[in-house]
């Protein structure tokens, strides 16, 4: 089979952007869904922000389990 | 450390930085190689330690009604662990925990500050050992108080048995299973440790990246200049992830006892 293209060195670099489109979208949605709930109700805003810190935690780890295994899986 | 800096401007760091950048020489005994009994990263956890052992046992000697600025600022520390984690996340039940809470906030806070301080410039929790063990205290933490408050039989059919109908039970359970006592210490270690990895390799990229083209071409020569003011940059943003780190871990933390000692799922 003829080779038309190839890749040399590590293709972790890759994987990872693909990697961080989803929870990219994912933190986008957290921050977005808390500013549209401060906005129409701006005295909830201290009583949501524990919340908004626990999905951006959660979400943002599988963008950083990303970064960890593009390392373990680099060779 | 100016020898440090004298090896980077000869060009003498190789520049993508990788993994082995994050395994300092041993400095007892000095120099050794493949030898980590006792390295930077173990003299910063030590000194983390005595720092926060110090702070709060002088800042608390002599308490004062009206606080000294030292206790003002110790007691603040511990109102917003207090008050805005372990209140919040828990409810009033949370106070018993407050001191805990406090304690993690704060080693981790300052472990994850080197990070940024000049001449430590590493966190040791860029090292997976030390938020794995921070994580396997948190998970050790909630069962125990888990099984304490409900006895183990109800402790674990509360948090294995979602109410629902028992046709969907059989996918639920292992996915609970699953998320509740696997995902949660992996990812929670997982998390601080890829932050503070991520963070530390972000400015070795720029700073080396910097001297790389120092010492590549006259044309890229100026360039250097803006990859530090990047390093700059990104030294803030670190600050505000160091920050953002030690408050998720605790807040997380706090969310798993509170998740134990509910009465419902």
């Amino acid at each position: 089979m003829d080779v038309l293209a190839a890749v040399s060195g590590s293709t972790a670099a890759i994987g990872y952007g693909l990697a961080a489109i989803g929870p990219g979208i994912g933190v986008g949605l957290v921050f977005s869904a808390y500013i549209q709930s401060t906005a129409r109700q701006p005295e909830s805003s201290r009583m949501t922000l524990p919340y908004v810190w626990i999905g951006f935690a959660v979400i943002e780890a599988l963008a950083l389990l990303g970064v960890a295994f593009g390392f373990v899986w680099a060779k | 450390m100016f020898g440090q800096a004298n090896v980077l401007a000869q060009g003498a760091a190789n520049f993508p930085p990788s993994v082995e950048d994050f395994y300092l020489p041993s400095i007892l005994p000095w120099g050794a190689h493949n030898s980590y009994w006792f390295t930077k990263i173990t003299f910063m956890v030590w000194l983390a330690v005595g720092i926060l052992i110090l702070f709060f046992l002088l800042s608390y000697r002599n308490p004062q009604l009206v606080p000294t600025k030292k206790q003002w600022f110790a007691e603040s520390i511990y109102g917003f662990v207090r008050n805005n984690i372990a209140v919040d996340m828990i409810g009033h039940q949370g106070v018993r925990f407050a001191p805990y809470f406090t304690t993690l906030f704060c080693f981790v806070l300052l472990t994850n500050a080197f990070a940024i301080i000049p001449f430590f410039q590493i966190s040791p929790n860029s090292h997976i050992a030390f938020p794995a063990f921070l994580a396997i205290i948190s998970y050790v933490l909630f069962n125990y108080v888990g099984i304490k408050h409900h006895g183990a039989a109800k402790y674990f059919k509360n948090s294995l048995i979602p109410p629902a109908p028992w046709y969907i039970l059989p996918l639920l359970i292992p996915i609970e299973a699953f998320s509740t006592f696997l995902v949660r210490p992996f990812s929670l270690a997982v998390r601080l440790f890829a932050n503070m990895f991520a963070g530390h390799m972000l400015l070795l990229v720029f700073t080396l990246g910097g001297f790389a083209m120092l010492n590549a071409t006259a044309l890229l020569a100026p360039v250097s200049v803006l990859s530090w003011l990047m390093t700059v940059a990104l030294t803030f943003l670190e600050f505000l992830v160091i920050c953002l780190q030690a408050y998720v871990f605790t807040v997380l933390t706090a969310s798993y006892v509170q998740g134990a000692l509910a009465e419902e799922h």
